[in-house]
């Protein structure tokens, strides 16, 4: 090593260039918690005023609170933590956002390089344990290295199908100094993503689309991360076709519209699967065939159609079902070639046969299969609660969730008619990102409605963040569904396991609203269902305060409709079958 | 089906555990796996042997084409291309076998390196077909110890992989 430690005239500690980086980036919010490996990058943090930093009470939160403020502006998030321990509380929040190409760097700290190795004090090997849930990840062994090494991981965090970027920064290095040079942009050898589609596969996709009897567009993450919701809205209303959403794409296209089928996959409408099933030319956007949304890809394949699938990702093409027609491209930028090819085409869709296709959509749209017994005067529905969280709010709040039933009910009877406003752990399924989530979206923007929909189960997974709200002052409203159950997991016993419920009670549950106002926030408990619209009115009627919501709703609720693990896409059952529990045994024998 | 694949990528730390990782996170089978510097040195060269449906082998080139630090791959068998591997044998040479361990390594073109009172140690390059025809042909009681690289591939022609 040089004489580094020494400093310079024009130099600084590599602290304050983190810093200096962190503000060329326009970072507005760094999301962290200070620990020994940090103390440096903490000092440099006191020291400045260009980004705020929000002090959160686990790290796992403050990776999840860095990832929603990217869901929802498409900035990318940055969160600070410690080595050891801090950087691998980390790691939950960091594969929840790789399962979601959430562009994200988190800056970890690492104990002095000369201690790498020696199993130190809080030494974790942060790069080796996050390789497999980032895009790409770094360990810096120069102070000279900070200002590149950073400019990549921001680059790279947003650039492509986005991710998150670990860097790694041992504390040694933080203290040595360097003279700060960012560099304006940066060119990489080893990585050049796609921007532009190829033309010639864009004018044959336009072209099937053209042909097409019995088309459907389905649209996932990728549209919303992608910006290209006014593109698609475009290129479905052009041609008429009817539309469906991912619960990683809900509000990429409007939930209000009549072209819009609902939600598809395992908890997806009764149109939605159906079309998926029989359409005979499937657009595919932004979205990767997964398990939770095709079902079993042998069912889905085994009738024919032509699948063209846009898509950043060439992995993401013909990974679990093979498509005829790949294009490799932005989405924004691909979709808005195709609507210019298409204003220039002369030939029109089929008239006769959209008629034919659009009536038989309609006979699957009335079986009304989003619906439920709303009969109770005593027993308030969990989708009810939604149904009037959505009234209240005018379909406009940012609604974050957790990952249950709750989350499916969410996801089913919210009408996203705007992307980015629908934030929910999609791919890893993460339980406790709900508060976090919600944290993230009200700091991103401080004036909108923000409603946290959870269950008893997941926010006591990050219970400790009401804290982290308290001290920022976020005038989020959660809604807790209190079933006393892991719905979702009781649901499966239910169907699947003869009613053992195998660990899934909630016992010796908190009072939520004692809860909240030992942090000085306050609680509502509501139990009748007459009470329910009145209390989130109530609720969003204080703007400025934390509302946390406790509503005590139906224990024996299921989500329906629902297509068992491993049957096909159209093999669901409904809530509305006779007995719908005896099908799913059925279905599942 | 069996695919040799080549890859240029970054020669940084760490680099390796990329590829190694991908393949058993996504249960990828490897046969082999070689890497070393090219006459760049901020550029490795590494040979990966593996099998697999076509579909699996379309995503396994994804895959690496995907991490970041992988600048270009090649799917060998894409074209015409040379595959070589090298192998040390150490046989027992005693007695009868002394003359009929030369014999057998003259047959396949090896080259005795190491001569000692018991044994021969033979130096053998090819396929790793041809490798593996040369140890079935040894009695299986004469092999002391084998060593093999993994095989490494080039393109025949004007077939290239360089930046």
């Amino acid at each position: 090593m040089d004489d580094s430690n020494q400093q310079k005239v024009g130099q600084i500690s590599g602290a304050e260039i983190i810093m200096r980086c962190l503000q060329e980036e326009n970072v507005k919010f760094v999301f962290g918690y200070p620990g020994g490996a940090v103390l440096h990058i903490y000092d440099a943090l006191f020291k400045q005023n260009h980004f705020k930093h929000i002090l959160v009470r686990h790290e796992q939160a403050a990776v999840h609170a860095a990832d929603a403020f990217s869901r929802a502006t498409g900035e990318v998030g940055v969160a600070l933590v410690t080595s050891g321990p801090g950087a691998t509380n980390a790691v939950t929040g960091i594969a929840t956002a790789y399962m979601d190409s959430i562009p994200m760097v988190v800056i970890s700290g690492q104990v002095p390089t000369a201690a790498i190795g020696m199993d130190a004090f809080q030494e974790v090997d942060m790069v080796g344990v996050t390789r497999p849930c980032v895009k790409h990840n770094f360990l810096i062994k120069d102070v000279r290295d900070i200002a590149i090494t950073l400019k990549k991981a921001f680059y790279i965090a947003a650039s492509g199908r986005p991710g998150p970027v670990v860097v790694d920064i041992p504390k040694d290095i933080t203290a040595e100094f360097a003279e700060f040079d960012y560099p304006k942009t940066i060119e990489m050898r080893s990585y050049t993503p796609v921007v532009k589609g190829h033309s010639g596969q864009i004018k044959k996709a336009v072209k099937i689309l053209l042909e097409a009897k019995r088309p459907m567009i389905y649209t996932g993450g990728g549209l919303v991360l992608g910006d290209a919701s006014n593109e698609l809205v475009k290129l479905a209303r052009a041609l008429g076709y009817p539309v469906t959403n991912t619960l990683m794409g809900l509000g990429g296209y409007p939930a209000t519209d009549k072209q819009y089928l609902g939600m598809l996959g395992m908890h997806g409408t009764y149109e939605a699967n159906n079309a998926m099933q029989d359409c005979d030319v499937l657009l595919a956007v932004g979205a990767r065939f997964d398990d939770r949304v095709i079902g079993n890809p042998d069912h889905f394949l085994s009738v024919p159609r032509t699948i063209i699938h846009i898509d950043v990702d060439p992995s993401s093409i013909s990974k679990r079902v093979k498509v005829d027609l790949p294009i490799v491209g932005h989405v924004q930028s691909v979709l808005a070639e195709m609507n210019e090819v298409l204003a220039a085409e002369t030939i029109k869709p089929d008239a006769a046969a959209l008629k034919t296709w659009w009536a038989k959509i309609d006979v699957w749209r009335a079986k009304k299969s989003a619906s439920y017994d709303g009969s109770s005067s005593t027993i308030i529905k969990p989708q009810y609660v939604i149904e009037k969280l959505c009234e209240v709010t005018k379909g406009d709040a940012f609604v974050t969730s957790d990952v249950g039933q709750h989350q499916m009910w969410a996801a089913q009877y919210y009408k996203f008619d705007k992307p980015r406003r629908w934030i929910n752990s999609g791919g890893l399924g993460t339980m406790g990102v709900g508060l976090p989530y919600a944290m993230g979206c009200q700091l991103a923007f401080p004036d909108a409605q923000v409603a946290c929909v959870t269950g008893e189960g997941s926010i006591q997974m990050n219970i400790q963040e009401l804290s982290t709200c308290k001290q920022f002052h976020l005038p989020i409203k959660v809604i807790l569904l209190n079933n006393r159950y892991l719905g979702m997991v009781r649901q499966w016993q239910e169907f699947f396991y003869e009613n053992r419920y195998s660990e899934s009670y909630m016992d010796s549950l908190p009072d939520f609203v004692k809860l909240a106002e030992s942090y000085g926030l306050i609680g509502m408990n509501i139990d009748k269902p007459g009470d329910v619209e009145g209390a989130l009115q109530d609720a969003f009627a204080m703007k400025d305060k934390f509302v946390f919501m406790n509503f005590m709703t139906d224990q024996k609720e299921n989500v329906f409709p629902m297509v068992p693990n491993g049957k096909g896409i159209s093999e669901m059952i409904l809530g509305s079958d006779t007995n719908a529990n005896d099908a799913a045994d059925e279905m599942e024998g | 089906m069996k695919h040799i694949i080549s890859l240029l990528m970054e020669n940084e730390a760490g680099a390796l555990s990329r590829v190694a990782g991908l393949f058993s996170a996504r249960a990828y089978n490897i046969e082999s796996l070689t890497v070393a510097p090219t006459e760049d040195a901020t550029l490795s060269r590494m040979t990966i042997v593996t099998s697999g449906s076509d579909e699996v082998i379309e995503q396994i080139i994804k895959q690496l084409n995907k991490l970041v630090d992988v600048v270009k791959v090649l799917d060998l068998n894409d074209g015409r291309y040379i595959e070589r591997e090298l192998m040390l044998v150490k046989v027992k040479a005693t007695g009868a076998l002394r003359e009929e361990m030369k014999r057998i390594s003259d047959i396949f073109r090896g080259r005795i390196i190491d001569v000692a009172d018991g044994s021969y140690t033979i130096e053998l390059t090819g396929s790793g077909s041809k490798l593996d025809a040369f140890l079935e042909a040894l009695d299986k009681t004469v092999i002391l110890e084998t060593v093999r690289t993994g095989a490494s591939g080039i393109g025949r022609g004007d077939r290239i992989l360089k930046v």
